[in-house]
């Protein structure tokens, strides 16, 4: 009704009446200009206040790039308001991506409303102007509804909602995916329970095109469940990677085709596995949402699980001339390592669709090769002299070459560039070892490789009070280098290694602190005010729970 | 070692003897929570003095309890004499920062049973929210909830806590802490906090409770009536932290009563007066009361039986405030080590264990008079999405 309209923007229409975003964008002449936030609304962050005060109504995150917001509103009809493909689009009623994303946000912007009824528009008597559906066109001759995302993959959007419909454009249907996710975050309730929807037009893409989560799944196992509701999570955050660090030193749950017994004695037990059917459901339900799927098998180090199930992969450690009984990492000296690794990365090359597959690297220690006889023999046989960290870019470059024989393109963590592996041109190197990450930066992108960033972002070191902060205060391209070199930098991790994370306290330790996270890789430079981000972040965060 | 197939007939009784009567009461400071446990093949017999024991037996005996390979359950041959070494083991939650709904609670109180704690501190309001529901007074929550309608404890809430505490051997010891952390009051009790000064004019801000009004007291007398009755402990803690002055040396009026009191300028005098007319009001309802440390602190006249509640980390070292406080023939609790909300990376659990809390100096009867500890769980970053396990 009008007086409904007219009361909520007494509220609203204060809070949004001159709400202009700032978006300074690199290549086009679009408005920009500073956000006007109405006095009211500026909360003392060290004050409480006793009863909630004006609520910002929508509340994006993560900002787009530029967006521009009337005063003027639109109703919904939860009975009545479609999600459908507009005419022109490549995609249609097939495209099961699509279709799926439409049912999903319909229940997620009016699941919690109880009318049911499905019917038109009652005739005559004008309630007011009604918004009746959101048109989804795809424009590229490929709309992308039977592939899977990769790196290159468009995710930007052009979205206009006007009376009396919205129309959502983008390349791709992952484009589509990132504009659905901020129009259901622009659709709000008044406070009479109506939904409502202010005009607006936002032109959107993300600043970097790689934003991933790194979850580990090794050193406590993560139920499915748990990892789908982590990917609804980062749907709701445009995060487009899930860097999945299944296995490690403590526990082996792949199970593996051709090599069962690494899970049957690598994993904590039989309930603690992921079959190739959970796997496949954790791939498909990510990619429904715009999220790539990337594995990691980390090597030659954190592999003391994968000992128990393949006999001889390890090196056995010596004390003197008798072995200990204890292993290190993989055994770097031996054709059957290469055989095993061979037959392995082939499989995982098959199982995982994404273009990338992580190799790990990282954390290599050498005391127990040194130990070995046979390992020292071959140093010498090599000619590497006691330069340890020269075997292990053997060992990695042997890995590299198969992995590469399979197509696929590598991410290693930083360590095997310094150690100088000879690394395959589109390599991506992550940075995650905390001191001076900005100079390794500097170093990785001077050499010409590509890199993503994590080490701001070890979110399983929660601290006490407003830790996300500092995670936004993040700059990733703040290190020396040419515009060339910061072109390398494509993006970032938030990492949640498992020591002290299992599904019990997952979601409240992931979020949202890794939203944080999410507006730094996705919004301009220039989105740095932590009050406006409080705002929004709150807000977000219901609207997440 | 193989376990022997078990032999014999299985065991099909826990006997439990319970030497005092009082399936009715509720626990207090002085209940008995020791008990016996004693498992053979012939029998199972738990005995205690008091039904707390009893629980607390119960407890232990499901902790002994195991399941090997086949499912089979069993139990080893057990002897176990037990008791708390110190009576008082609570734990805080606090409602005001961030409302708790009643099933978080209450899952609270089954985890707390597991662990033997047998105090819930409810710290129930403070600035942000004001969520108990009072009859006598019922706009204070009102006005003062983040939601009046679903973010309120009601009577029968409150009933339903304090009941499913008392099945575990809880006592449920509620704070309504004063005459600092009071900002919710505010709304729903108009003249009782003191408006701030800005030069000659009231700023339209508020500060702690006005302890200058007669209205004041009235009003304190009606309140804690209520909670008197509504919680059946015979202690309620009253706060009396974190006073901050500023707003108490902004108003003139209060200005005017320091020099009618021969108070000069030292606002702890004032506070002093407030806190001891409360104590007053309180002790004539037949209630004890347990204090934050700056009651003590501050000088306050209070009752020999008064327990001190000692939290700050930093001003005096903890140790030595619980030698001062049990010095002063005081009995003291001890929380400062264990705010737990002060999350960390790790396993922070192992700081929190390495505390012993009689390492301070002093004669055996000043160690006598530590009555135990709690562990604090503030709410500015709790809720129910992450109370469960960053407390436990």
């Amino acid at each position: 009704s009008r007086r409904a309209m007219g009361r909520a923007m007494g509220l609203a229409g204060l809070l949004l009446g001159l709400f202009l975003v700032p978006a300074v964008l690199v290549s086009t002449s679009l408005r920009h200009g500073v956000p006007l936030t109405e006095p009211e609304t500026t909360r003392e962050l060290a004050e409480w206040e006793p009863v909630s005060g004006t609520v910002r109504e929508d509340s994006l995150w993560p900002l787009p790039q530029w967006l521009r917001t009337s005063p003027r509103q639109l109703q919904l009809a939860p009975g009545r308001f479609q999600l459908v493909h507009g005419a022109g689009s490549t995609a249609g009623p097939d495209c099961g991506l699509l279709q799926d994303a439409f049912r999903r946000y319909i229940e997620y912007m009016f699941g919690q409303s109880r009318r049911r009824t499905w019917g038109r528009r009652p005739p005559g008597g004008l309630t007011g102007p009604e918004l009746w559906e959101l048109q989804v066109v795809i424009e590229a001759p490929d709309p992308g509804c039977n592939s899977y995302p990769q790196l290159a993959s468009s995710e930007a959007y052009h979205l206009t909602v006007t009376e009396p419909v919205a129309i959502l454009k983008a390349d791709e249907v992952w484009g589509a995916l990132r504009g659905l996710e901020t129009f259901s975050q622009l659709v709000h309730e008044d406070d009479y329970g109506s939904f409502l929807v202010n005009e607006s037009e936002i032109n959107d893409f993300p600043r970097f095109a790689h934003r991933g989560i790194l979850l580990d799944t090794s050193r406590h196992y993560l139920p499915l469940k748990s990892i789908l509701t982590n990917l609804d999570a980062m749907a709701f955050n445009k995060f487009n990677v899930l860097h999945w660090h299944i296995v490690d030193d403590q526990s082996f749950p792949y199970q593996s085709i051709y090599f069962p017994e690494l899970s049957d004695k690598g994993a904590y037990s039989y309930n603690h596995i992921y079959t190739p059917t959970d796997v496949r459901v954790v791939i498909e339900y990510a990619r429904l949402r715009g999220i790539r799927v990337i594995p990691e098998f980390d090597t030659p180090g954190h592999t003391q699980s994968w000992g128990k199930g393949q006999k001889d992969l390890l090196t056995p450690c010596y004390s003197g001339e008798r072995p200990t009984g204890s292993f290190g990492p993989v055994n770097p000296i031996l054709n059957t390592t290469y055989d095993f690794m061979s037959k392995f990365y082939k499989e995982i090359s098959n199982v995982f669709p994404d273009a990338y597959i992580h190799l790990g690297g990282d954390e290599v220690d050498f005391s127990c090769w040194k130990s070995n006889p046979e390992v020292r023999e071959f140093m010498k046989k090599q000619g590497f002299g006691i330069d340890y960290a020269k075997l292990e870019s053997y060992y990695i470059q042997k890995i590299l070459d198969i992995v590469s024989s399979y197509n696929k393109g590598y991410m290693v963590w930083q360590e095997v560039f310094d150690n100088k592996a000879q690394l395959k041109p589109d390599t991506v190197v992550q940075v995650w070892m905390g001191n001076n990450y900005a100079d390794e930066l500097s170093s990785v992108t001077g050499a010409g490789f590509t890199a993503i960033l994590a080490a701001p972002w070890y979110l399983d070191y929660i601290s006490y009070g407003q830790d996300w902060k500092k995670y936004y205060k993040v700059e990733p391209l703040k290190f020396s280098g040419s515009e060339k070199q910061k072109k390398l930098l494509i993006g970032g991790e938030a990492c949640l290694w498992g020591e002290f994370v299992d599904a019990t306290n997952l979601t409240p330790r992931l979020w949202p602190r890794a939203s944080a996270v999410g507006e730094r890789l996705w919004s301009s430079r220039n989105v740095t005010d932590l009050q406006d981000a409080y705002e929004r972040l709150t807000n977000h965060r219901c609207r997440m729970l | 070692a193989e376990n022997e197939p078990p032999s014999g007939t299985p065991c099909t009784q826990l006997l439990i003897f319970v030497a005092t009567p009082g399936c009715d009461g509720f626990p207090s400071l002085d209940s008995k929570e020791n008990y016996k446990l004693s498992v053979s093949e012939d029998s199972m017999l738990l005995s205690a003095d008091a039904v707390w024991g009893a629980l607390r037996g119960l407890e232990t005996f499901s902790q002994l309890v195991g399941r090997d390979e086949n499912g089979t359950y069993y139990i080893n041959n057990t002897e176990i004499v037990d008791f708390p070494r110190f009576p008082h083991r609570g734990l805080l939650l606090d409602t005001s920062r961030h409302y708790l709904p009643l099933r978080a609670i209450l899952e609270t109180l089954d985890v707390m049973a597991y662990n033997k704690f047998n105090v819930f501190h409810w710290h129930i309001v403070d600035d942000p929210s004001f969520p108990y529901e009072s009859f006598t007074f019922p706009e204070l929550s009102k006005q003062g909830a983040f939601n009046a309608m679903t973010h309120v404890y009601t009577a029968s809430d409150v009933q339903t806590v304090i009941e499913y505490a008392r099945l575990r051997g809880i006592r449920v010891i509620a704070e309504f802490d004063t005459p600092g952390h009071t900002l919710s009051w505010g709304p729903g009790a108009p003249g009782l906090l003191t408006p701030c000064y800005l030069g000659k004019e009231p700023s339209g801000t508020y500060g702690p409770i006005n302890p200058t009004l007669n209205s004041t007291y009235k009003f304190v007398a009606s309140l804690f009536q209520e909670v008197s009755t509504v919680f059946p402990d015979f202690f309620l803690h009253l706060g009396g932290d974190e006073v901050d002055f500023t707003c108490w040396k902004s108003n003139p009026k209060i200005h005017a009563f320091m020099k009618e009191m021969g108070f000069g300028e030292d606002y702890k005098k004032l506070e002093s007066f407030y806190i001891q007319r409360l104590l007053d009001i309180i002790s004539s309802l037949g209630k004890g009361y347990i204090v934050w440390q700056e009651v003590f602190d501050n000088g306050v006249k209070v009752r020999p039986d008064t327990i001190i509640h000692v939290w700050k980390e930093n001003s005096t070292p903890y140790m030595e405030e619980m030698a001062n406080v049990t010095k002063a023939g005081y009995r003291a609790l001890l929380s400062a080590p264990w705010y737990l909300n002060r999350i960390s990376y790790g396993q922070d659990w192992i700081a929190a264990y390495r505390v012993e809390p009689l390492a301070f100096k002093g004669s055996p009867e000043q160690k006598e008079q530590v009555m135990g500890g709690e562990a604090c769980m503030w709410g500015e970053y709790v809720d129910v999405t992450n109370l469960t396990p960053r407390l436990w």
